[in-house]
Order: structure tokens, then sequence, then C-alpha cells
């Protein structure tokens, strides 16, 4: 089995991930996993639960440097720049590359201050006019300033679930990030809201890397143009996404998609 | 064997459940009953507590009421030069306010009181001091004629409050004929009034009951609790900080977890002991003095405080620290921009109920001398002070029946303030309290 997917197709590559593990103490959640994340596309990986999808995407921004044991092995590059290098500095990596959680994760301040604060802390803007231009423009672009623009000062955590995903999205879209990486951004959220996501999702491909987490068969096959099946800490199978689902070369994530097991 | 029981014969037969059957209805009733003892018992605990409460509260406020009154005795004051011994032209002068301070203000008191005639023991031996800052307050009253009311003696003001039982044979009622029979003078002349205690208000310590005051204790509380506040929350928050979000999780702060447990529960006095041994032996720092105390009081409440701000820290979900850190925050601004501004109100909390027990702390404050009798309201924090829970003490211990209702007129001072601490903690509580 070659575990080494390339994208192919000449399409530009924005994160290359080789050989990569991850221990959770003695205990080894992704083996040896290597892919490469399309600047122009969106990528879904998909897998049962436990698999370590979540677990490689948090790799992605080192996300897992808080978790306590967690130990990465590999080479994760951003651009080509090794982003486990010491050179690297975290705080703008997490800048470069963006997060939105699976629980909407709203700051229980204005919905202004939850985007205005990551433009703030990176000292992208200094006045109020230039805050509410980044301000005005991310949430335009997650789909929500026709919602919200009258209501700024309100608590982002009075919102609605789908609300509250696409403040997360904004909030993450405001730094101005190359990628933005989406662990099961809909998981939590009604079918309403979560065509809402998908839509934004679609309207944000090509403008950023996004790299999407997610339970849901039918959602990658819906957002994404490159999937990713994770199994038991490896990754089974990498390639397009319709390839993926109409005719995977692997019989694990044949039978996964055709709802076998997970 | 020819005949089969039948359940042997069918094990898995099992007769429909008879919930109408005696036995069941039984079980019912019983479940019933059990469940009404069991409220039954509850609320005669907590009506026996209630009734605790209020014989404790009742009877603290019937003896402390009183505290807050005294009696004063009209007296007609000559303010003669000649008997004071100062130039009236000098008092006017430049150095007058000297001339007046050091005159025979005694000398005139005496002279005045015995206009009383045989109730002139009614007046307090410190009531020249009324007569003294009358004339400071206004010099023109040199060489005039006034009326002024000052003080009574404690026994006097006991009788006015009818604090002794007058039935009673003179030798068990703890006053003499004589102070009866002045009082009942002064009463029938009108010489008598009873009015609001300022002095108990307004002054510190004396041995004469009638004199005493609360202020000295609570300067010296609020002195010590300043120095306890600012050593403990600062120390305590930030270890809590340390502890929660940068720490290591090893052996090592496992102890340290384990021994800030352990130093919640260790008794107060082991804390004087330390006080003791460590700041006025080994750094002679000054005796009875507040900083003492309030550094004392610090190492008693740290352990509270950093047991409360962490449980504050862990209560803030770490969806908002991944919030945080996804959007390219430091870890230092997580923590100063996002966690503690969450768990501030119950760091605050916590720190208010830790203060409110170091404000009630006697016994390492009398390790650390600040058992003292001290008659000067406390200037700053090397003073000698003494604190509204060890006055509390000094006054219970007094042999004098005056410091009866001033003990419990002191309680009252204390609980009215513990009582002000505590609802600024649940209004913090309730009023900061999030939801997610």
């Amino acid at each position: 089995m070659n575990n080494t997917a390339t994208i192919g197709h000449n399409s530009p590559v924005k994160m290359t991930a080789r050989g990569v593990n991850v221990f959770y103490g003695a205990k080894q959640a992704i083996k040896n996993v290597s892919l490469d994340v399309s600047r122009e596309h969106v990528t879904a990986f998909i897998g049962p639960s436990g698999c370590g999808k979540s677990t490689f995407l948090r790799c992605l921004n080192r996300m897992n440097d808080t978790v306590e044991n967690a130990r990465v092995e590999g080479d994760i590059q951003l651009d080509g720049q090794d982003i486990y290098s010491p050179a690297m500095d975290v705080v703008q990596l997490r800048a470069r590359v963006g997060m939105v959680f699976q629980k909407p994760n709203p700051f229980p301040k204005s919905i202004y201050e939850n985007i205005a604060y990551g433009p703030r802390i990176h000292g992208l803007a200094r006045t109020k006019a230039e805050f509410d231009v980044i301000v005005e423009s991310a949430l335009r672009k997650a789909g929500l300033w026709d919602e919200v623009k009258d209501r700024l000062g309100e608590s982002g955590t009075a919102m609605s679930g789908g609300q509250q995903q696409r403040l997360c999205i904004a909030r993450a879209i405001a730094v101005e990030p190359e990628v933005i990486l989406m662990d099961e951004p809909c998981s939590a959220l009604d079918p309403i809201a979560t065509a809402r996501i998908e839509e934004l999702i679609d309207e944000l491909r090509g403008r950023y890397a996004i790299v999407i987490v997610t339970h849901n068969m039918q959602q990658a096959a819906r957002v994404s143009q490159r999937t990713a099946f994770f199994h038991l800490g490896t990754m089974v199978e990498y390639g397009e996404t319709s390839a993926i689902f109409t005719n995977p070369k692997e019989t694990r994530t044949k039978d996964y998609i055709t709802g076998r097991y997970g | 064997m020819a005949t089969v029981m039948p359940a042997e014969a069918a094990p898995q037969a099992r007769t429909p459940t008879d919930w109408q059957a005696p036995d069941m209805q039984r079980r019912i009733a019983a479940r019933y009953r059990a469940e009404r003892n069991f409220r039954f018992l509850g609320l005669a605990a907590l009506l026996l507590a209630g009734a605790f409460l209020v014989f404790l509260l009742g009877t603290i406020v019937r003896d402390g009421w009183s505290g807050f009154q005294r009696t004063e005795v009209q007296v007609s004051v000559t303010f003669d030069p000649a008997v004071l011994g100062v130039d009236p032209a000098a008092a006017r002068g430049p150095d007058g306010l000297t001339i007046l301070r050091r005159a025979d203000w005694v000398g005139l008191m005496l002279v005045s009181a015995n206009r009383l005639g045989p109730a002139a023991d009614a007046v307090s031996e410190a009531a020249w001091v009324r007569l003294r800052d009358a004339v400071i307050a206004d010099p023109a009253l040199l060489g005039q004629t006034r009326t002024i009311w000052v003080p009574a003696t404690s026994n006097i003001d006991l009788l006015a409050k009818g604090k002794f039982d007058l039935d009673a044979p003179a030798e068990s009622r703890g006053v003499s004929d004589e102070e009866v029979s002045d009082w009942r003078l002064l009463a029938q002349k009108g010489l008598i009034r009873t009015g609001l205690n300022t002095t108990f208000l307004m002054e510190a310590d004396s041995t004469d009951p009638e004199l005493a005051g609360i202020r000295g204790a609570a300067i010296g509380s609020l002195l010590t609790l300043l120095i306890t506040i600012s050593i403990a929350f600062p120390i305590g928050v930030l270890s809590a900080i340390y502890l929660e979000e940068f720490a290591p999780k090893n052996r090592w702060t496992d102890f340290i977890e384990v021994s800030i447990n352990n130093l919640a529960a260790v008794p107060s006095i082991i804390f004087g002991l330390l006080g003791l041994a460590l700041f006025l032996n080994v750094f002679n720092m000054p005796r009875s003095a507040p900083l003492v105390g309030g550094i004392t009081l610090a190492l008693m409440t740290l352990p509270v405080i950093v047991i409360a701000a962490r449980v504050a820290i862990k209560a803030v979900p770490p969806s908002i620290r991944d919030a945080a850190l996804g959007v390219g925050a430091s870890p230092i601004q997580v923590v100063f921009q996002h966690v503690l501004p969450l768990a501030l109100p119950g760091i605050l909390t916590g720190t208010i109920i830790g203060m409110a027990r170091a404000l009630g702390e006697t016994a390492p404050l009398l390790l650390v001398g600040m058992r003292a009798f001290v008659t000067d309201v406390p200037q700053g924090f090397a003073d000698p002070a003494t604190v509204l829970p060890v006055q509390v003490f000094l006054w219970s211990d007094d042999v004098q029946r005056g410091f009866i209702e001033k003990t419990s007129a002191a309680i009252i001072v204390l609980m009215l303030v513990l009582l002000l601490m505590n609802s600024l903690a649940i209004y913090l509580r309730n009023r900061f309290e999030r939801r997610w």
C-alpha cells in the first residue's frame, strides 16, 4: 500500500505531511500518515470515531501542543516550512492556519469583539475604522453580516447554534489565514444550519485552503474535492472525492462508505 | 417421580405481576411512609437549626443593642479661667491651643460636678474631655457658663438602661445604694438622658466601659485585612493560574496540590505560632502590629484562595481556550484575556469568603501580640492594634459589668461586617456568573 498520497493533477500544494506519527503517552493514535493539502480545494478527512482524523487535523496547526503527553513525529510543512521546527512561531502558525471547532465556541463577548479579537492581538488594525472594515468583511464572507449588522454589540453566545458556528468561521477569517481547519463543524447543528455552513465552505473554497473533518460521508461528498479515509490511526486511502466515493481502491474504504461499519 | 412441580415444569413461565396484590400495596404504602418521614425529619432539622440561629442572634441583639446607647448627665459649667489656670488673653494668642490643652480640665470638672450635690459621683472620670473639646472648638466659651452633657459612669448608665434588678439585696445586685439614689435624683431633676453612643463608635478601647469604643479594633481589622488581601490575593491567584494553566502534571505538582489542600485544613493557631517564630523572633517585626497580623492571616488565607481560584479556572470551558489559541493567542493572552476574566467572579467569591474567615480569626492574632490593650486608634500598619474578634474576646473576659453589652455590641458590628462581605460574595457570584 502506498502510504504517501499526493494530490496530482498539478494542484498547488499548501501543506505537506510526511511520515506523521502521534502518540498519547504510550498509545499511538496516528501511524505513519503522509498526505498533501491542496491550496485550492476542500480536503475532507473521513472515518469512524476514534480513527485519528481529528488528531491529525490538530497536528496541522499544532493544537496538540496543548494536550498533555501528546508527541508528534514526522514532518509537516506549510509552504515548505517545517511547522514543528524551533524556528516556527506557534502563535503565528495558528494565525496562518485557523481553526473552527466541533462545538461553536464564540467568546462570551460581543459579536464585534469576537471578530476584532484576532486582528487586535496580531496588530492587523489600529483605528476603529480599520477594525470596522475587518469586522464587516469577515462577517460578510461568513454570510452573517445581514443577520447581525444591527446587533454587533450583542453577545456572541446569544445567537443560534448555526449563527454561532458561522461567527466562529468569521472569527477565523478575520485574521486572514491561509488554511482553515474545520473539526466536524456541523456535528452540533441542525440540517438547515448545516446546509448553510456547507454553502459557506463552498464560497470560501479557493480563497483559503480548507481541511474539514466530518463524520458525515454525504457531507464530505458534497463539500470536498479531495477525501482521505482514516481507519485505526492509519490513512487508508486518499484521492479525489469522486473517485473515493464511486470507485474506492481499498476494501476497507468501500466497506465504510457503503455503510458496512463506522 | 410421577408428579412434577409446575415451577419445574415450566421455569420460564412467570405469573403476571399482580400490581393490586396486598403485598404490593403494603410495599407502596411503606415507600410513601418512608418519604413522609424523611421530609418530616428534614423539616424538623431545619426548624431546629433556625431556632438555634434565632436564639443566638436574639440574645446578642438583646444584650448588645444598649451598647450603642449611652447615658449622659447634664452639668452646668462655668468656664472660669482662674479655675482652669489660663490667661484668657494668652489663650486667644498664637499658642492658644497648647495652653488650652494643658489647662486644668479635671479641676474644672470636679468643681462643676460638685454642683450636682450628692450625685457628683455619677459623672464619668473622663468627663473633663468634653469640657476641653467644647472650649477648643469654641474658645469664646472662656468665662461663660453653659450646660454641657457629659458621660455618666458605667453603673449610672446601666441603671438608666434598666440592667440592674433593684429588688435584689444590695450586696448581690452589683450596684450600691448610693449609685441608685444618685440615679433617682438625677432622673427626678431631668438631668439625665440616653442617646446614641458616639464614644463606642468613634473611640478605641478603655478600662472604663463607658469610654470604651470599637473604632480602634475596627480600624485594626481593616488595616490587617488590607495587608492580608494585598498579599494573599495576587500570590494565590498567580499560583492557581500557574498550577492550572502552565505547570506540568507530574509528581511534584501532585505533591504541591496535596500540600495546599492540607494547609487549608491546618488549625489557624499553627499559623499564629509560625508568625510568632518567624516574623517576630527572626525578622524582628513590630509586635501587635497589623503588618504582622496581616501577613500571618495571609498565610492562613492563601490556600483557601488558591483552591477557590483553581476551581474557578477549571470551570472555564476548554473550548474558550481552544478558541483563543485557534486565532493565534499566546498562552499568556489566553489566560489574561479569556480565562481570568471568566474565572474572576468565582475567584472573588472565594477570596471574599477567605477574607471573611480571616476577619473572624482570633487565635493566630493572639500569638503575634494583637491582644494588646490599645487605647488609640491605630494610624498605620506598624502601630499597636487589635482586631474586632480579639476585642470581643478581651471584653468578654473583663469583670466589669458594663462590658457585657459592649461585648455583644462588638459582636453585632463584627457580624454586620461579615454579613456585608458574604452578601457581596453572593452578589458577585449571581451578577457575573455565566452559563455556556
